[in-house]
């Protein structure tokens, strides 16, 4: 099973307030607040880290979640936001400092 | 309650500054005969320090970001500073009058993905337009520029100040806006110039025109909700504030000056000297502003409009007392709903004078 790497576009406008992350898409005009999971995925999303580490090693630690539901909500929320153009995935690592 | 409008009652709640107003410079290549600017160039921030400014406003929680003059395009660094915001996540908005956008720069602008570019248009007939922005031409230069920034898909809205001399071309121009396919926004707001001369007010609309604009389903389309009376006061609305001023919004001059907004000359302190979250948080000027609540205004809290009325406190400081009325809103809360108001009773009056004596503070100086 290959692995999902996820990384923030930069044709984005983002930023947090009081711990949950708000995104503008100016493209489409979406508006999204992000809550306090969502909000560590996205600040997580680096490029390189496989999302199931970001599951692992982040949301887990930090909230308390069955695992396999938390990969499950994570996935959905990187669907959605994928969608959107506001996440970029790949089942390859981000080139460090990659135009997007 | 929108997802947008949480996010800002948010901000206000916690006291964080979600929106700032920027003039890069005040420099312009129009001399619009209402502008209230000086148009010298003072000691404009450098391109490091308008850098270092938008780094500590990213830092404050700063989201939205509106980037104005003065014309824009004029600082010959405008594109490194946008460039710079946006590599912060700014959601950036652009004012200009779009005279010196061509192709290549709305391919810029679009390439930065940048949110709104807002464009002052003063009327759909070209005389009408230069007459008002004294630069020959202006009007086709401007149009220009936003079809080819309307060409990149960009979000484009036609900003259309009203004054005397253009009363009669509101609806002219948002024609127009529909046929160039961008927004349009109407604003009949006229403030004096920052010499203190006043003489700029005698272009505000007020009287039966103002009325008519107010009642005009094309300008406003909710007319039943927004001409009607004011609902009974309550404790609640006593409680409230006048604006998102010094809540979580402000405004910063090219010089680093920072104000509770762009239409409120209140100096709270320079980001040359202080910086922007200190400023923001403990300038006692920033802290007196946010601590008005309704209940403490000298008139308004026993006006029966208090709970709708679009009251500048800016407005009300360039009368004297950032506490009392403003009277330009006084007069529009009177003609969108016929009610007269309490500082109208307080003067005798059964319609609104139509123009109040206000002054415009200089801006902070800089020690050396």
């Amino acid at each position: 099973m290959s692995e999902t790497y996820i990384t923030r576009s930069t044709a984005i406008a983002a930023r947090i307030l009081a711990g949950e992350v708000m995104v503008m898409n100016s493209a489409d005009s979406t508006f999204f607040t992000l809550n306090e999971v969502a909000s560590v995925i996205w600040q997580a999303a680096d490029g390189h880290t496989p999302l199931d580490r970001i599951v692992r090693d982040q949301v887990c630690e930090q909230f308390e979640v069955d695992a396999a539901e938390a990969q499950t909500d994570a996935e959905k929320f990187v669907a959605e936001l994928s969608a959107h153009g506001i996440l970029l995935v790949s089942d390859h690592p981000f080139p460090q400092e990659s135009a997007r | 309650m929108s997802l947008m409008a949480e996010v800002g009652q948010k901000a206000f709640d916690l006291g964080v500054p979600l929106a700032v107003h920027l003039d890069v410079t005040y420099r312009c290549n129009e001399r619009c005969i209402h502008c209230y600017l000086d148009h010298d160039d003072h000691g404009e921030m450098t391109t490091a320090e308008i850098k270092r400014t938008l780094d500590q406003l990213a830092e404050a929680g700063v989201f939205f970001l509106s980037l104005s003059g003065g014309e824009v395009f004029l600082r010959r660094d405008f594109f490194e500073i946008v460039e710079h915001a946006r590599s912060q996540l700014f959601a950036v908005k652009i004012k200009t009058n779009a005279v010196m956008i061509g192709e290549a720069e709305a391919q810029r602008l679009r390439a930065l993905n940048i949110d709104t570019i807002q464009i002052s248009l003063y009327s759909h007939r070209p005389e009408v337009h230069d007459a008002i922005t004294k630069l020959p031409h202006s009007f086709e230069r401007t149009v220009r520029g936003i079809r080819f920034l309307r060409d990149q898909g960009l979000r484009v809205t036609i900003a259309n100040v009203l004054m005397t001399s253009n009363i009669a071309d509101h609806s002219g121009v948002q024609q127009l806006a529909a046929e160039l396919g961008v927004h349009y926004t109407l604003d009949p707001t006229i403030t004096p110039m920052m010499d203190g001369d006043t003489a700029v007010l005698d272009l505000r609309v007020g009287g039966k025109e103002l009325e008519d604009i107010m009642h005009s389903p094309a300008l406003v389309p909710n007319q039943e909700e927004f001409c009607a009376p004011p609902k009974p006061v309550t404790e609640d609305d006593l409680d409230g504030y006048s604006c998102s001023a010094a809540h979580s919004f402000c405004y910063i001059s090219p010089y680093g000056d920072v104000f509770p907004c762009v239409q409120f000359p209140l100096p709270t302190g320079n980001i040359r000297r202080e910086r922007f979250l200190d400023i923001w948080n403990h300038s006692p000027q920033m802290n007196e502003v946010r601590s008005i609540r309704a209940r403490d205004l000298t008139v308004c809290s026993s006006c029966s409009h208090v709970s709708s009325c679009s009251r500048c406190p800016g407005l009300a400081y360039m009368e004297g007392n950032m506490r009392g009325p403003s009277t330009a809103d006084c007069e529009k809360s009177f003609y969108r709903t016929g009610v007269v108001t309490a500082n109208m009773l307080r003067q005798g009056l059964s319609k609104p004078r139509s123009k109040a004596p206000l002054v415009q503070i200089q801006p902070v100086a800089v020690p050396a």
